[in-house]
């Protein structure tokens, strides 16, 4: 880690030791999941491998190959689906459209093991292709536009529910001088045990997550790219009860970001949470080896609890996040930690607690692009406050150098936003970004002034809460409501019955190929 | 008494407006949202912004002055509650009148995810220093969160026996928090439950008259806190309890 001399003076050894606390917290779990895999794992894996389409009914491919499998999940769906196509002598496409019309491909007898791993090795061969060719192109334009790279990047949200009408406000974004995009899903998805087929034009505060979508917008944001000579990345919500087949579309369409926390579907979306951490672990090897940048969402602690008495939590998850992300072979600078600005505007000296927040964060995870988050809770449609708000906002992401940058709008609390509102903002930021380029580097800080001890005491209350987290143990801890002061049981939210134990002779090609692309056992091991 | 807006002088009917148009920006688009701004009705307009969103799309803030004008007095509007209850009060209230805690049970219902509403009212914490109904001694408050489905709510409520159900609908788009409500009402009607039972929505979208018409005893919109149901839910029950002797 690159060392940074701290302006707020934060002591290097409470952070060490914090670390090592999040270690010790995550490393049970990680055996958890070590030893598991879930019915959309192996679907993500079946995505990878080939399978797609779907039924009259709307059913996806992967999912009738995984209901076709049951119980023989926990040997792993590859197996499966491999089989199909050596016995079969079919290519993946015309393979799926025989599912599509009713093929059960579950009973077929068994080639042998060494034709099973022969294929795999020619489809995943295919597959590492397609990931270098993506972030080779990625790469080259980001290179070739490097000049106009903004800092921190400018995030902005398209939500119309209709893909097409999201091109027309994407592009539009990107001419004003947005630097992402992020198509918000529609509100039921993260729920759904299925990952909708095909291009949609139908959703409510946002647009379906699919394949067809992602290649739509990936199109549009490419061709505005062009034109306006800026890399524009293109970002989804890899959360859920699909986030490993979400990360798998997204892996092989060249998104560029995902949402994607450990523990926000646990907490906020009462996903089971053996579900969740399970897989949480093999979406994140999917958006590492496909380079995609990961969007933590600690933001949510502050729109559920006060944002000056739980900072601490927002610490606490971001270090936790870290350790699983790195468990599953993702590098610091892949990990988009979020925290977000949202302490009261009527507390007496909240700015500075905000400022000391970000530049904390910013000095515990120096080569992380953190992504911050704007004002939601206190907006209230005074939209001329809520300008202003956003303006402080827009100053405390430059003045600690945040990477991904989400625009507050003025109308939040009111509508999806209008195109003006989008415009609005973006100007906002630049105005501030720009006069203010080299701020950063101009400031110090007193020595034990009001931000400085405030960075201390939210240091030392992370501490004390992951020790505490430690003590108990990550599931109980969100079982008592130690996180956001939600409390779920183990055994209960969404999703548990599709988390199997793997069996002995479990199979998966895709997350071998993964783990040797991602060092993950050396790393894990050393 | 006749009102118009107030700019810097009385009765100068001075507004202003921003909105977008689907063309490109150029003197012709300039003076097109000029003209657009007379249709709507003022009688002078003058465009102070235009900027280009895109290609097709430009931004315009103008100024008008409007002729119209309203009488104050023929406007009907009935807040929920005309004087609101401290948090204390609401107590001291249930002890004396009910003898009982009140149960409420409040969610986020349909497709909606964000429990920010309903947080503010019901959360422990509540909003804005305000505290939110699980603080009140007197009253069992169960927050289902969101993404509720009505007839969860509607189960949750006979299960728990309530006295008042609180929906709030934050994010909406087509106005499909409109038929998301009015079902609600439809099926609180048919499994008997709407007489037995205190029907409140909130959300940013939504105020007093808008309930009323969809068939709810009250509505309460932005800028709403914990205490302001707590009244309404307190004085309403106490209404049907003493007229009901």
């Amino acid at each position: 880690m690159t060392p940074v001399k701290s302006k707020l003076g934060i002591s290097r050894p409470k952070v060490d030791r914090a670390r090592r606390l999040a270690e010790g917290i995550v490393a049970p779990v990680q055996e958890f999941i070590e030893g598991h895999t879930t019915v959309t794992i192996e679907r993500a894996t079946l995505r990878l491998l080939g399978a797609d389409g779907a039924n009259a009914d709307g059913v996806p491919v992967p999912n009738i190959i995984a209901s076709q499998c049951g119980q023989r999940l926990a040997a792993g769906a590859a197996t499966v689906y491999l089989n199909a196509l050596v016995k079969l002598e079919k290519t993946a496409p015309s393979l799926n459209r025989e599912i599509e019309k009713g093929l059960d491909i579950s009973g077929l007898p068994l080639v042998s093991p060494e034709r099973i791993r022969e294929k795999a090795a020619e489809l995943v061969k295919d597959l590492d292709a397609r990931l270098a060719a993506n972030t080779e192109r990625r790469n080259a334009r980001l290179t070739q536009w490097a000049d106009k790279a903004g800092s921190p990047l400018i995030y902005v949200i398209v939500a119309t529910g209709n893909i097409y009408e999201d091109v027309k406000q994407a592009q539009a974004a990107a001419r004003q001088g947005a630097d992402i995009v992020a198509v918000i899903r529609t509100t039921a998805q993260s729920l759904l045990d299925y990952v909708p087929f095909g291009p949609t034009t139908e959703g409510f505060g946002g647009t379906y997550a699919t394949q067809e979508n992602f290649r739509i917008m990936r199109a549009a944001l490419d061709e505005a790219a062009e034109k306006e000579g800026r890399y524009i990345r293109l970002v989804n919500y890899c959360s859920g009860l699909c986030m490993p087949e979400i990360a798998a579309m997204g892996a092989l369409e060249r998104l560029d970001m995902m949402l994607n926390d450990s523990m926000y579907g646990i907490l906020f979306r009462d996903i089971n949470m053996y579900r969740t951490f399970t897989d949480q672990h093999f979406s994140r090897m999917i958006n590492a080896a496909a380079d995609i940048i990961i969007n933590t969402g600690e933001d949510n602690y502050l729109t559920t609890s006060d944002a000056v008495e739980k900072a601490h939590t927002v610490l606490a998850s971001q270090l936790i996040n870290e350790k699983f992300a790195f468990n599953a072979g993702m590098p610091a600078r892949l990990m988009g930690l979020g925290h977000a600005f949202e302490i009261n505007p009527g507390v007496k000296n909240g700015f500075l607690y905000e400022y000391a927040q970000a530049l904390m964060a910013r000095e515990i995870f120096p080569d992380h692009p953190l992504k911050y988050m704007p004002p939601t809770k206190f907006m209230t449609g005074d939209i001329f406050k809520g300008l202003a708000m956003n303006t402080l906002f827009n100053f405390v992401s430059k003045a600690t150098g945040q990477g991904i940058h989400l625009l507050g709008m003025l109308t939040e609390a009111i509508h999806t936003p209008y195109l003006q509102d989008r415009h609005l903002a973006i100007a906002n930021a630049l105005y501030v970004h720009n006069t203010m380029a080299d701020f950063m580097g101009e400031v110090e800080f007193k020595k034990d002034g009001i931000m400085a001890r405030r960075a201390a005491q939210v240091l030392d209350e992370t501490i004390e809460m992951l020790a505490e987290v430690k003590r108990s143990g990550l599931m109980n801890a969100i079982e008592t409501g130690m996180f956001a002061e939600i409390k779920r049981p183990r055994d209960g939210g969404k999703g548990l019955e599709g988390v199997y134990e793997k069996a002995q002779e479990y199979y998966n090609p895709v997350e071998s190929y993964l783990k040797k692309k991602l060092n993950i056992d050396e790393k894990t091991a050393a | 008494m006749f009102i118009k807006p107030y700019g810097d002088t009385s009765d100068d009917g001075a507004v202003q407006l921003s909105f977008t148009l689907p063309i490109a920006d150029c003197g012709k688009a300039r003076e097109a949202a000029r003209i657009y701004v007379q249709k709507l009705g003022f009688k002078t307009a003058s465009i102070v912004h235009a900027q280009a969103l895109s290609e097709n799309f430009t931004f315009f803030v103008a100024y008008a002055k409007t002729d119209a004008t309203l009488d104050y007095d023929k406007v009907e509007y009935a807040e929920a509650v005309a004087k609101y209850m401290t948090m204390d009060a609401v107590n001291e209230f249930i002890k004396t009148h009910f003898n009982r805690k009140l149960v409420i049970v409040g969610a986020c219902t349909g497709t909606d995810a964000h429990t920010v509403g309903i947080d503010a009212i019901m959360n422990m914490k509540g909003y804005d220093h305000h505290f939110g109904l699980e603080r009140y001694p007197m009253i069992e408050a169960y927050n289902m969160g969101s993404q509720v489905p009505n007839e969860r709510l509607l189960a949750r409520a006979k299960e728990v026996k309530a006295d008042a159900v609180l929906v709030s609908q934050i994010v909406t788009q087509k106005d499909v928090h409109l038929k998301n409500l009015t079902e609600l009402i439809e099926l609180a009607e048919a499994e008997g439950l709407r007489g037995k039972l205190l029907m409140i929505v909130g959300g940013p979208r939504v105020d007093n008259k808008l309930a009323k018409e969809l068939g709810y005893d009250a509505g309460f919109g932005t800028g709403t806190f914990a205490e302001h149901v707590a009244t309404f839910v307190v004085k309403k029950l106490y209404d049907r309890l003493t007229s009901g002797k």
